[in-house]
């Protein structure tokens, strides 16, 4: 194990992290808060920590997949250390407990947007530095802070790609052009444009520039902490329409963007894409014909479509806003969300759940396994686009799967013990790994995760962490083999 | 005409009889001393050992003065070399073989830019061939005459055929077919029809018409020609490749057995909509348990010329399906034709016959221009087409005027994209494509024809 380019990592991912104190701190300059104190405290905090591990050039710079899984993991757990001393600093009641502080900022960094604070009025009434580093912290996990870096720094050799193998998610990463850096630098040019597009569009759809910015940050990320206490139920249609589009799209392969934008349509809309979009598109239907159906007094026809739109982009991008609390919709509505909330989006997007190209990949290779039954001897190879997938991305996508429903199973007994209702927990833990942030009974969009014990925020924390890093960086750093000597 | 051949394998041995037999002067180029001196003892050819990709052995064969260079060696890429210099050596018209489905995609390609007369692909054309009687389980061969409008199609009579025991005109007159009777083969022996020939049991009778008018000839005789719905193919060789390629948008299921697994894996990978199956061809159980009693076809493709008719004999006891066997080696025809193993694909002769059509219709002759060949009889029929030309001495008259020699049939006239299948008074004009049905071999002027 390299512990000085690990350690010196860390130091970069300190002093970054200072310097992003720096958009919160503006903000309470702005609105003369004086939570400023608080940001600025951690930020001298961070970059002395971050100075200090600088200190001292590391003989070897080379990063192997183990140090990569491990500097990610403890890049994400160190981030998230440091980027909750301000909530806890702030005074607000909600974080004056430490823990309910991290599981903020973790829900922050890791795009899920579940949140700690009990009431959406509550949340309306934090202070706009602490809400502005809530959003921002969504935009710097979105795309991994890792990937910022390695965009701007020049981290280490030739062996990058490890760090953002395990950063992004998807069973394959793939560069765009040759070089890793190069790679990096564009995908944060489209999800720093977009997030502008959004913005602009925004904007014009009359929202106030703070809640735009907040709003933008958080969908770009696919995080899902607003700042209003009804989370989007009283912006206008249009501010619906926008926001919807937004979370499908930063919720599809970045890389097909960069095709897009070298003329390559075909290869743009991908099996993943096509997939993406047939679910969201049965899902959506499904959902609407139920509300209509059922709900016919309250929604029905267009704000049928319109509210259940919103929701499914909410759920499938695992986004989690909310213009109107589905967990008061009928229970086959409800089910649609739940199913689609662990197919999640893309691989290579800003979104999280088990991804459309894993789920793709094990239903054709559930499909096939028929077919073996039938034919003994019979060859297939799942296919993608006409390309056949590797062996080992199959054996480390049912991999990954074993291991997502062991963490879920797991994480569903600890948080049972705080007696809460079956539904409550399951999508608790369901919302928390797939970075949705809200689910259905006390988590609905209209409830908190502020009832959960100390223990069971603990286990959120690392679902979360899990959910965004895929499982594996986070089983690699707590295997007691990764820290043998020699191993 | 001179001719050089590069590479003396089946194919080489094949085309050098052939061209021989049309009288052309030909030149064979081998590394293999042996392969050489085989077929300059069997032929009246000249031999030369050397590397074909070299100036030194082409400059050595005659390049300068040759007509037409052929290179068909087992490699693709000296193929395509020895083309690439034949060409800045000497004024010829050059052919390469090029079997690998990787550059046959990119055949258009390799004419213009590497100024080939002809890419020639043995295992494509097979793989067609036998897409075409998977299309029309009837026949045992079709092949495209005149563009595609119009077929040869050959099938076998059954004993219980209705028009067994009639003679041409008889049918004719009962079934008023829109088609015409070319050839007949009986045993051995090979007739050009006419009206007053009677069809026996057992024989094999080659036809020309349009798609559709075979179609309704053959469900007027109810013959067999429900549509295949599943095959079973034995061995992913390129051929293999090709007919998934060629069959992947059609409605047909095929089931391939294949033993080496990793060309399961691959055609897997390609064709993700077929069944591939790992194991051995030969298991006698695999094939009972992937259902060749039930299926539609049978089609042999494996290495062996001898596994592919075992395994065709046994699925001829078993299913009642089309057969299709590859046989690579043409010395035995004859006992495989008594074998009865319903269609035969010989990748060679399509290879042959394919390059001996472009070799005829660069002779230059006075009243007519041939356009293709196709063998109807392997040895003992052809048919040519010809463009007819102004002052050809067949046009003006109808054909019942004309005085044809012995065994000769206008099997069909092309004109204007219209294909008219010849009766008694039709009248061949100028500029015609006409093709003749012939047992009189190497056809080069249609005034032949006449007497």
């Amino acid at each position: 194990m390299n512990f000085s380019i690990i350690k010196r990592t860390l130091g970069w991912i300190l002093l970054f992290e200072a310097v992003f104190f720096l958009v919160p701190m503006i903000t309470a300059a702005i609105y003369w808060e004086e939570e400023f104190f608080a940001f600025m405290i951690t930020m001298l905090v961070c970059g002395v920590f971050g100075g200090f591990c600088l200190i001292g050039k590391p003989k070897n710079t080379n990063i192997y997949a183990k140090e990569g899984c491990v500097i990610v993991a403890l890049s994400w757990i160190v981030m998230s250390l440091f980027g909750a001393l301000p909530l806890f600093f702030s005074g607000v009641d909600a974080y004056s407990n430490y823990v309910d502080a991290l599981f903020e900022i973790v829900s922050g960094f890791t795009t899920t947007g579940a949140t700690i604070v009990p009431t959406g009025a509550q949340v309306a009434a934090l202070p706009k530095c602490i809400l502005m580093w809530r959003s921002f912290s969504h935009w710097v996990g979105g795309m991994g802070v890792l990937v910022f870096i390695m965009a701007f720094l020049p981290l280490s050799g030739a062996r990058n790609l490890y760090i953002m193998k395990a950063e992004s998610p998807g069973p394959e990463v793939s560069k765009l052009v040759p070089r890793v850096r190069k790679t990096a630098l564009i995908l944060y040019v489209i999800y720093t444009g977009m997030t502008v597009v959004e913005f602009v569009m925004l904007l014009c759809g009359g929202m106030s520039i703070f809640e735009a910015i907040n709003a933008s940050f958080a969908t770009a990320g696919t995080g899902g902490f607003s700042v209003k206490a009804d989370g989007f139920l009283g912006y206008s249609s249009y501010l619906q329409i926008v926001v919807t589009v937004f979370m499908l799209l930063f919720s599809m392969n970045f890389t097909s963007y960069y095709l897009i934008g070298k003329g390559k349509f075909k290869d743009a809309f991908n099996a993943e894409i096509r997939a993406f979009l047939w679910i969201v598109l049965a899902a959506i239907t499904l959902v609407t014909l139920n509300l209509h159906f059922t709900q016919s007094q309250v929604l029905s026809g267009g704000a049928a479509l319109k509210h259940s739109a919103f929701s499914v982009a909410s759920v499938i991008s695992t986004t989690g806003f909310a213009t109107v609390d589905f967990a008061e919709w009928p229970a086959f509505a409800q089910t649609v969300l739940v199913v689609i909330m662990f197919i999640g989006a893309c691989a290579g997007s800003t979104g999280g759940g088990i991804k459309v190209s894993r789920v793709v990949i094990m239903g054709k290779g559930a499909y096939h396994e028929v077919g073996r039954m039938l034919h003994p001897k019979l060859v297939k190879k799942i296919t993608m686009d006409k390309q056949v997938v590797s062996h080992e991305v199959v054996r480390s996508v049912t991999a990954f799967f074993m291991a997502y429903v062991l963490i879920f199973v797991v994480s569903l007994l600890l948080i049972s013990l705080d007696g809460m209702d079956t539904t409550t927990n399951f999508t608790a833990v369901a919302a928390t790994i797939n970075n949705i942030g809200p689910g259905l009974g006390r988590v609905s969009p209209a409830g908190s995760f502020a009832d959960f014990s100390g223990w069971s925020k603990i286990v959120f924390i690392f679902d979360m962490l899990v959910g965004r890093l895929e499982v594996f960086p986070m089983l690699v750093l707590f295997a007691p083999k990764t820290w043998k000597k020699g191993a | 005409m001179k001719v050089i051949i590069v590479g003396c394998g089946r194919v080489g041995n094949n085309l050098a009889e052939k061209l021989n037999n049309d009288g052309n002067e030909v030149t064979v180029i081998d590394m293999q001393a042996s392969k050489v001196r085989e077929i300059t003892g069997r032929f009246d050819v000249m031999g030369i050992i050397g590397n074909g990709a070299t100036p030194n052995t082409l400059r050595e064969a005659g390049i300068k003065n040759t007509d037409l260079f052929i290179a068909v060696t087992n490699s693709d890429e000296l193929n395509l070399l020895c083309c690439m210099i034949a060409k800045k050596e000497g004024e010829c018209q050059t052919i390469a073989r090029v079997k690998n489905p990787e550059y046959s995609t990119e055949s258009a390609y390799l004419k213009e830019e590497l100024g080939l007369a002809m890419v020639i692909n043995p295992e494509y054309e097979a793989a067609q061939e036998i897409a075409r009687v998977l299309r029309f389980p009837a026949a045992i061969k079709i092949e495209p005459f005149a563009g595609g409008r119009v077929e040869l199609i050959k099938f076998k009579l059954a004993a219980d055929s209705p028009i067994v025991g009639l003679s041409i005109k008889e049918v004719m007159m009962k079934y008023h077919a829109d088609v015409l009777f070319a050839t007949i083969e009986r045993g051995e022996e090979a007739y050009i029809a006419n009206g007053d020939f009677v069809f026996a049991d057992k024989d094999v009778v080659s036809i020309v018409a349009s798609p559709k008018n075979a179609h309704d000839f053959f469900s007027t005789i109810r013959c067999k020609g429900h549509s295949i719905k599943d095959a079973l193919v034995v061995g992913g060789g390129v051929i293999t490749h090709y007919l998934c390629e060629i069959l992947e948008k059609s409605s047909l299921a095929l089931k391939i057995i294949e033993k080496d697994r990793e060309v399961c894996d691959e055609l897997a990978g390609l064709f993700p909509k077929f069944n591939i199956i790992h194991g051995k061809p030969t298991d006698k159980e695999l094939l009972t348990e992937e259902g060749l009693a039930r299926t539609g076809a049978f089609v042999a493709l494996a290495q062996q010329d001898e596994e592919n008719v075992l395994l065709s004999l046994f699925a001829q006891d078993v299913a009642s399906g089309k057969l299709i066997t590859k046989i690579n080696r043409t010395d035995y025809d004859s006992v495989i034709s008594r074998l009865d193993l319903d269609t035969t694909i010989c990748p060679v002769n399509i290879t042959s016959d394919q390059i001996l059509r472009y070799a005829r219709s660069t002779q230059s002759t006075s009243g007519s221009n041939i356009e293709t060949l196709y063998n109807i009889i392997p040895g003992q029929v052809e048919a040519t087409e010809f463009i007819i030309k102004e002052n050809s001495p067949i046009i003006g008259k109808p054909l019942w005027e004309l005085k044809f020699k012995e065994n000769v049939l206008v099997g069909a006239i092309y004109r204007n994209k219209q294909v008219i299948v010849p009766r008694g008074n039709d009248v061949i004009e100028a500029g015609d494509a006409v093709v003749i049905i012939s047992k009189k071999l190497g056809i080069t002027d249609v005034a032949e024809i006449l007497r």
